[in-house]
């Protein structure tokens, strides 16, 4: 069992989700966060005053999955979310120790289904 | 006890007083030898048209909380610019051109050509001065047809595109159609004239066909139709502000239709009473349509309802009586939610506000609604309904489908020039990114997180 993080543009995550689904992926969770990478910021103007924007509006999404699917779900994320320029975002991989689906009590690879 | 006592010997004195000056007062004109002066009907009629026209004017906020509202977050300062400069940019080219091709010097029916600027129009006298009083009630209602554009063709239009579109509507556009109905042109020339009394087509349907227009050459927003053509949703991001707009274009609308007479007469109570049962009733029957058909009284389609009833009613709105008005009401509540669903999801044309049905089908509705309703007792013709045969709804006929070719044939030259040269719409990048960076590079809600579910 694998948690997939990924961090990408806001505005690929209708992408993403298209091809996360075409996978048979329907398990994630995302949040709005503001991150900074390798892209630089970008200036705001606001009343002729500029404003320096370097946290830039990211999405986070998480998608745990068994083993085996996780190079197909990397794969899914990067097909969405790559535009081919700077800030297109990073994926984490991580091990997951245990988990359980609370409705049935269900431990382990037993909650992917 | 004794405070209430002390109190009320205090009013006595006050009432006594004012009687004593009442008394007084009178011998003291007579005195005087001066006859009263009454606020002179000429004069009357400018206060009246000039408060009509401000309360117009203020629809444009109206347009702009609805506008906002019905969109998302990351458009909204791009809708609100629109809405400022077409009011900004319409003013000054109504004020070059856009009068004088209406109101100006008629030309084979076809255009007026005269009072360029207006020349004509002077201090020397009253009926000079009426030229300017006449003018800004004009220019506010040439400002709505074309801030009507802008709600249908959010959310992908660039915004220096929508810059020339607002010049080129209230220069040529809007005032040769208008023309023909209100500046003594071809319409207004018929045996039995068309009656568009406020301008149910004059203005709302001019501004929902070129909004048609101009929504069909875009094409619908990114996301709006699945791969197979299914209409998805897109939620507006802010329902109190659409709210909002609409109390305010309510309100307005008072100014509007009453204002019309450009006269303070005995019927403008009359013209506001019909104004607002139309409304109330086109409410009632768009929350009823879209509980039937959706399950739950839909907030957004009520809302609609509302400014589809007084879109309907703004053409008869000085003859059909109250009974009519309600009727006319019901019937435009109903068909602004059918027409809704149809354009989304048959049509395929991608309005987020429902302009074009509200002001395009609803206008053209309630222009016909005036052949069938017109009551002898209130405007002093009739028609079907009351006896006055066919000849009114033939008229009637004839001009909304004039104004039709007319502004939807002019919105499509339009866009398709605009599109070959400036380009009409934002790159699918700019788009997803949201108009507010992309076109002016700074947020509506800067602070606010900004929740993404697409």
């Amino acid at each position: 069992m694998k948690l997939i993080i990924a961090y990408f543009r806001p505005e690929q995550l209708n992408a993403v989700k298209q091809a996360l689904y075409a996978k048979g992926v329907h398990s994630m969770s995302a949040t709005n966060i503001a991150g900074s990478g390798r892209q630089k910021g970008y200036t705001e103007t606001y009343r002729g005053v500029m404003i320096e924007v370097n946290l830039l509006k990211k999405v986070r999404l998480e998608v745990a999955v068994k083993d085996e699917k996780v190079t197909e779900t990397m794969d899914a994320i990067s097909a969405g979310a790559q535009t081919g320029k700077e800030g297109d975002g990073m994926i984490f991989v991580l091990d997951i120790a245990d988990a359980r689906r609370i409705r049935t009590g269900e431990t382990g690879e037993m909650v992917f289904g | 006890m004794k405070r209430r006592w002390t109190l009320s010997t205090k009013a006595l004195t006050v009432v006594g007083l004012a009687a004593l000056v009442a008394l007084v007062l009178p011998s003291a004109g007579f005195a005087q030898d001066e006859a009263p002066e009454f606020l002179s009907q000429q004069n009357g009629n400018v206060m009246w048209t000039l408060i009509a026209a401000i309360l117009v004017m203020f629809m444009q906020a109206g347009f702009a909380m609805v506008e906002t509202g019905l969109t998302r977050a990351k458009n909204a300062g791009n809708i609100l610019m629109k809405n400022m400069f077409d009011f900004s940019a319409g003013s000054v080219a109504f004020f070059l051109v856009g009068f004088a091709l209406m109101f100006g010097d008629d030309i084979g029916g076809f255009v007026g050509f005269s009072n360029f600027g207006l020349s004509e129009a002077n201090t020397a006298d009253a009926d000079g001065l009426w030229g300017y009083t006449f003018w800004f009630f004009q220019c506010v209602f040439a400002a709505t047809a074309v801030t009507i554009v802008s709600g249908a063709i959010a959310e992908r239009t660039k915004f220096v595109s929508y810059l020339f579109l607002s010049f080129l509507v209230t220069a040529v556009v809007y005032p040769i159609s208008g023309h023909w109905i209100w500046g003594g042109g071809w319409l207004s020339q018929l045996e039995t004239p068309m009656i568009d009394f406020a301008g149910s087509t004059v203005v709302h349907s001019v501004g929902g066909w070129i909004a048609m227009a101009g929504a069909l050459v875009l094409g619908p927003r990114i996301g709006k139709y699945t791969k197979d053509g299914v209409a998805r949703a897109i939620p507006g991001h802010n329902l109190p502000l659409v709210a909002l707009g609409v109390f305010i274009l309510w309100f307005g609308w008072f100014g509007f239709n009453p204002g019309s007479t450009t006269a303070a007469n005995g019927n403008i109570g009359l013209i506001a009473v019909t104004t607002n049962l139309a409304a109330a009733m086109a409410a009632l029957a768009a929350m009823c349509t879209a509980w039937l058909r959706y399950g739950k009284p839909d907030v957004s389609m009520s809302l609609n309802g509302v400014l589809a009833g007084l879109v309907a009613i703004t053409a008869g709105c000085a003859n059909v009586s109250p009974m009519g008005a309600l009727i006319i009401g019901f019937g435009a509540g109903i068909l602004v939610v059918l027409s809704i669903e149809f354009l989304d999801k048959v049509l395929k044309i991608d309005d987020p506000v429902g302009a074009i049905s509200v002001h395009g089908v609803c206008g053209a509705f309630g222009t016909l609604c005036v052949g069938l309703f017109a009551s002898p007792d209130f405007g002093g013709t009739a028609g079907l309904f009351y006896g006055g045969g066919l000849s009114q709804l033939i008229t009637q006929i004839i001009g909304v489908g004039a104004v039709f070719v007319w502004s939807f044939g002019a919105g499509l030259v339009l866009f398709a020039l605009l599109k070959i040269t400036v380009g009409i719409r934002v790159t699918a990048e700019e788009e997803l990114k949201g108009l507010d960076l992309t076109e002016h590079g700074s947020e509506a809600y800067s602070g606010f997180q900004i929740f993404i579910t697409e």
